[in-house]
C-alpha cells in the first residue's frame, strides 16, 4: 500500500484563532477516508487547505509524492484531485450536460470527447435524463449529484466530497452510498467530510475525528466510533 | 515651501472638501445598498444648473438655496429609489451599471438639450474676493463653499451616529439579514439612504456651482471624479470620501498649476491605479 | 466548423443564409444613405461581438472598450500619415498595441483580485487616462485630431482603405460576419466553456481544474484585438480622429450597447441589437432633421432609455426572446 495523500502537521489561524493545529494523516491509494467531528471542528479548513483553496500557515500536504501546499486550487485540480463544495455550486445558468462538460474539459483537449465523458458521468450519477436541462432548476438532491458528477468528470485520483449527503433522505443517501461504491471499487481514492454516520459506517474504511482542529483519533471504524474520547466529544453530544 | 505652492495647496484642500462631499454621497450610497450610482456626477450637474437658475432667475444666493436644493435632491433620490433603483437592489452587479448608466445619459444629454453646452458662471458680488492670510490668498468663495460642504459632511456623520434612523441605516449596511430579522423597514431606509445621498449631491453641486461654471460636459468627468476619490478613500467609507476629496483637490490644483490644467485629471486616474493596485480596499476602507 | 453548422436547427439556417443573402445584395437596392447606416449596423455588430466575448462569455464588465479602438485607430492612421504604411499592414500593428493595453489593464486588474464593478472602473480610468494622453500627444495632433488627407498619392486605393461607400459596406460586413463565425465557433470550443465556467462561479471553476487569470487574459487579449481592428476600420472609415471622441466613455457605452440590447452572452444577440438599434437612432436623426429640430442630445437620450427598459424589462435581452418566438433556438435534447 502507498499513499495516496500525506498531510503533516498542517495548521490554519484565522485571527489568531486556530481552525486547524498539526493535523497529521494518510490517505492510502484505495481507501474511503472519511473526516468527521462537531460543527466548527475545522473540517472544511482542512478541505480547503488540500484542495488548495487555503493556503495552510505551517505542514505540508503531499499528493501522489509531490508537494502541494501553496499550489493554486487549480493546478491541484490538474494533478487529480477532484473535490465538491459543501454549500453546493454547479454554474447556474448553463444546462447540465455542459457543467460536467467543462469539469470533462480536464482529461481531454476537444469538446467532441468531453461531451462523450460527460454523458458517461451523467448516466452513472442517474442525471442523464436531465442533461439538457438548466443547472438552477435543479432539486437540491440533483444538484448535489450534479456537484459530484462535475468533479468526477475531471477524472481524479482522489475525490474530497464536502458533505454530499447532509439534507438528502436515506433512500437519496443510500444511492450515492452505493455510486460511491462503486466509483471506488473501479480504483478511485475517496476523502469525504460527512455528518450523516449511516453514510460513513456504510462507506468508510478509515476515520478521522476533528474536534477543535485537532485530531483526536484515527483508525478503522470499529476502533474509532468506540474510542470513549469520540465517544464524549462528539458521538455522545450529536446523539444527545 | 514657496507661496505660492502654499497657496495651490490650500485651494485644492478647500476645492477638495467639495469634492469630498459629493464623493460621500456616492460612498453613503454604496456603503449601504451595494448599489454604485453612475450618474452621480449628472445629477451633481443637475445641482448646479439649480443653483444657477435660482441665482439668475431669482437672485437667490447659493448660499441661501443650498439646504432648499439639498431637501429637493433628498426626495428627488427618495423617488428614484422607490421607483427605478428598488428592483435593481437584489440584481446582478453589472444590470444595476447599466440602468444607472442609462440614466446618466439621459440626464446628461437633456442638461444638454434644455441649456445647450456653453457655461453657466454665477457672478456673486463677492466672487472675485479674497482672504489675505500672510502670504496666503484665499479666494471667499472657494472659503464659504468648503465650509459649507465640510458642515454638512460633519452634520451626516452625527446623523449616523446619534440617530435612530441612522443608526439602523448603519445596522443594514453591515447585516441585511439581521436588519430584517429585528424589523427594520429595509426598503424605507434604503430610499432614505438614496436620499441622503442625493442630498450630498444637491448640496456639493450647489456649493461647487460657486467655484466652477455649470455645464452639461462636465457631468462625466464629475461622475469619474467622484469614483476616483471614493476608490481611493475606500468605498462606503464616510472619512475616506473626504480624505480622498482633498487629497484629489491638492493633486489636481498642484498639477493644474505647475504642468496643465488639462492634464490634472490624467495624476487622479494615475493616482487611482496606483491605489487600487496597491490598496484595492482605499486609503481607510476595510478589505472587502 | 462544420460542428457548428450542424447544430442549427433547419430554420436556423435557412434564416442565416437568407440574411447573408439579403446582406450581399442590398448595395443592389440600396442607395447611399442605407449603405451608410448598414455599415454602422454591421460595425457595431462587430464591436458588439469583441465585447460581448468578454462580458457575455467570460463575466468581465469592461467600460473601457473605447480604450483599444482609439489605439486601434490611431496606430494604423498615424502610420499612414506618418510613414506612409498602409492599413492592412497597419492593422498588424494596431492588434499588438491595443492587446499590449488590454494586457496591463486585465494583469492589473486580475492580478490583484480588482472585480466587478472595481474592474470596469479601471477599464474607464485607462481610457480616460489614454484620453487625456493623447489629447497632448502632438505627434497625433493632440486634442486638435488627426486627419486623413484625401490628396495624397493612393489614398482614394482600396489597398489603402480607401474608395466607395461600396468598399466600407462589404469590408463592414465581412467583419461582422467573420467576428460572428469566430465567436460561435468559440462558444463550442474547450476556452468557450472555460470563459463561461468563470462567468457563472470563478472559485468552481477552479475546482474544475481552470486557470481562472489565464482564461480571462485570453479573453481580454481577443476582445482587444477585435476591437482594435474596429478601431482601425473607423479610422480609414470617418477619416478623422479626436481623442475626446473616440476614447471617450460614450465610445465605451456604444460598444456596449448592441449585445446588451441582443442579448448578453449569446452569439447572435450583438447582430440583432445592432440591427435593432442603429435604425432607430439613425431614424430618429432624421425624423428630427425633417421637422427642423437640430438638437444634438435627442438620440443619446433615446439610447439612455432604451438601456434603462431593456434592462428592466428584458435584462436577458431580445435574442432569447425572439429566437423563441420564431422558432430558432437550438432545440433542448
Amino acid at each position: 500500500m502507498t499513499a495516496l495523500l500525506t498531510i503533516d502537521g498542517i495548521s490554519k489561524r484565522f485571527r489568531g484563532l486556530a481552525a486547524v493545529s498539526r493535523v497529521s494523516f494518510e490517505v492510502q491509494q484505495g481507501d474511503i477516508f472519511a473526516v468527521i467531528g462537531p460543527n466548527g471542528a475545522g473540517k472544511t479548513t482542512l478541505f480547503n487547505m488540500i484542495a488548495g483553496a487555503l493556503p495552510p500557515d505551517e505542514g505540508s500536504i503531499t499528493f501522489a509524492g509531490q508537494q502541494i501546499q501553496g499550489l493554486r486550487s487549480d493546478q491541484i485540480a490538474r494533478l487529480g484531485v477532484g473535490r465538491t463544495f459543501q454549500l453546493v455550486r454547479p454554474f447556474p445558468a448553463l444546462t447540465v450536460e455542459d457543467n460536467v462538460i467543462i469539469g470533462a474539459l480536464m482529461q481531454t483537449k476537444t469538446v467532441h470527447d468531453a461531451e462523450k465523458i460527460a454523458r458517461d458521468t451523467l448516466a452513472r450519477l442517474d442525471l442523464f435524463d436531465k442533461r439538457a436541462q438548466i443547472a438552477s432548476s435543479l432539486t437540491l438532491p440533483d444538484r448535489k449529484r450534479l456537484e459530484v458528477a462535475r468533479a468526477l468528470a475531471t477524472g481524479p485520483k482522489l475525490l474530497l466530497l464536502d458533505e454530499v449527503m447532509a439534507g438528502l433522505r436515506p433512500t437519496e443517501t443510500d444511492r450515492i452510498v452505493a455510486t460511491l461504491r462503486d466509483l471506488n471499487r473501479g480504483g478511485l481514492t475517496i476523502l469525504l467530510i460527512e455528518h450523516v454516520m449511516r453514510a460513513v459506517t456504510a462507506l468508510a474504511s478509515r476515520i478521522l475525528v476533528l474536534h477543535h482542529g485537532a485530531a483526536i483519533a484515527e483508525g478503522n471504524p470499529e476502533q474509532v466510533l468506540r474510542d470513549p474520547a469520540v465517544v464524549e466529544s462528539y458521538l455522545g453530544a450529536e446523539s444527545l | 515651501m514657496t507661496a505660492i505652492t502654499l497657496n495651490i495647496i490650500v485651494q485644492g484642500i478647500l476645492t477638495g472638501l467639495v469634492y469630498g462631499l459629493m464623493a460621500l454621497g456616492l460612498s453613503v450610497i454604496f456603503g449601504v445598498m451595494r448599489v454604485v450610482n453612475f450618474a452621480h456626477g449628472e445629477f451633481t450637474v443637475v445641482a448646479m444648473y439649480a443653483a444657477f437658475l435660482l441665482f439668475d432667475m431669482l437672485g437667490v444666493s447659493p448660499l441661501v438655496s443650498l439646504l432648499p436644493i439639498a431637501a429637493a435632491f433628498f426626495f428627488l433620490g427618495y423617488v428614484l429609489q422607490r421607483t427605478l433603483v428598488e428592483p435593481f437592489v437584489s440584481r446582478a452587479e453589472h444590470e444595476q451599471f447599466i440602468l444607472l448608466v442609462g440614466l446618466a445619459t439621459v440626464v446628461v444629454n437633456g442638461l444638454l438639450l434644455i441649456f445647450g453646452p456653453d457655461a453657466r458662471p454665477i457672478n456673486l458680488p463677492y466672487s472675485f474676493d479674497s482672504y489675505t492670510v500672510g502670504s496666503l490668498f484665499i479666494d471667499k468663495v472657494r472659503v464659504f463653499a468648503a465650509l459649507g460642504a465640510f458642515a454638512i459632511c460633519i452634520a451626516l456623520f452625527l446623523f449616523f451616529r446619534y440617530t435612530r434612523t441612522g443608526t439602523a441605516i448603519r445596522a443594514c449596511a453591515d447585516n441585511l439579514t439581521g436588519a430584517g430579522v429585528v424589523g427594520l423597514n429595509v426598503k424605507q431606509l434604503y430610499a432614505v439612504t438614496f436620499g441622503l445621498g442625493f442630498a450630498c449631491i444637491g448640496a456639493a453641486g450647489t456649493l461647487m456651482a460657486t467655484i466652477a461654471d455649470a455645464s452639461p460636459g462636465l457631468a462625466p468627468a464629475y461622475t469619474l471624479l467622484a469614483f476616483v476619490i471614493v476608490i481611493i478613500g475606500g468605498l462606503g467609507s464616510m472619512a475616506g470620501a473626504l480624505v480622498g476629496g482633498v487629497l484629489i483637490g491638492i493633486s489636481e490644483a498642484l498639477a493644474g498649476f505647475y504642468i496643465q490644467p488639462s492634464m490634472k485629471s490624467m495624476f487622479s486616474f494615475a493616482l487611482l491605479i496606483l491605489v487600487l493596485v496597491l490598496r484595492p480596499q482605499g486609503l481607510m476602507g476595510r478589505r472587502l | 466548423m462544420r460542428d457548428i453548422w450542424q447544430r442549427l436547427p433547419t430554420r436556423g439556417k435557412t434564416f442565416c443564409l437568407a440574411a447573408l443573402a439579403a446582406a450581399i445584395a442590398a448595395p443592389l437596392v440600396a442607395d447611399r444613405y442605407l449603405l451608410s447606416v448598414l455599415i454602422l449596423v454591421f460595425y457595431f455588430a462587430y464591436l458588439g461581438q469583441a465585447w460581448n466575448l468578454l462580458m457575455g462569455f467570460a463575466g468581465q464588465l469592461s467600460l473601457g472598450h473605447a480604450l483599444y479602438l482609439g489605439l486601434g485607430a490611431y496606430t494604423a492612421t498615424a502610420l499612414w500619415t506618418l510613414f506612409g504604411i498602409g492599413p492592412w499592414i497597419g492593422v498588424f500593428i494596431a492588434i499588438p498595441v491595443a492587446a499590449a493595453a488590454g494586457m496591463i489593464v486585465g494583469w492589473l486588474g486580475w492580478r490583484f483580485a480588482i472585480e466587478g464593478v472595481y474592474f470596469a472602473l479601471l477599464t474607464i480610468a485607462f481610457a480616460e487616462f489614454t484620453r487625456i494622453g493623447f489629447d497632448h500627444l502632438q505627434i497625433t495632433g493632440a486634442s486638435a485630431g488627426l486627419f486623413l488627407s484625401v490628396n495624397s498619392p493612393g489614398s482614394d486605393k482600396w489597398w489603402n482603405l480607401g474608395g466607395g461607400p461600396l468598399l466600407y459596406y462589404y469590408l463592414a460586413l465581412i467583419l461582422a460576419a467573420a467576428a460572428t463565425l469566430l465567436v460561435a465557433w468559440l462558444r463550442r470550443s474547450p476556452l468557450g466553456y472555460r470563459w463561461l465556467a468563470v462567468r457563472e462561479d470563478p472559485e468552481a471553476a477552479q475546482a474544475a481544474g481552470i486557470d481562472i487569470f489565464r482564461a480571462k487574459m485570453i479573453a481580454m487579449l481577443i476582445s482587444a484585438s477585435m476591437t482594435a481592428v474596429g478601431g482601425v476600420f473607423y479610422g480609414f472609415y470617418y477619416r478623422n480622429l479626436f481623442p475626446s471622441q473616440v476614447f471617450d466613455i460614450g465610445r465605451s457605452i456604444e460598444i456596449i450597447m448592441a449585445p446588451i440590447i441582443g442579448g448578453l452572452g449569446t452569439v447572435f444577440g450583438p447582430i440583432v441589437g445592432a440591427i435593432l438599434l442603429t435604425p432607430l437612432g439613425e431614424s430618429l436623426t432624421a425624423l428630427m432633421q425633417h421637422f427642423g429640430i437640430n438638437t444634438p442630445g435627442a438620440k443619446s437620450i433615446f439610447y439612455g432609455l432604451t438601456l434603462m427598459v431593456i434592462i428592466t424589462l428584458q435584462p436577458s435581452g431580445v435574442w432569447p426572446w425572439l429566437a423563441r418566438k420564431l422558432g430558432l433556438d437550438r432545440p433542448r435534447a
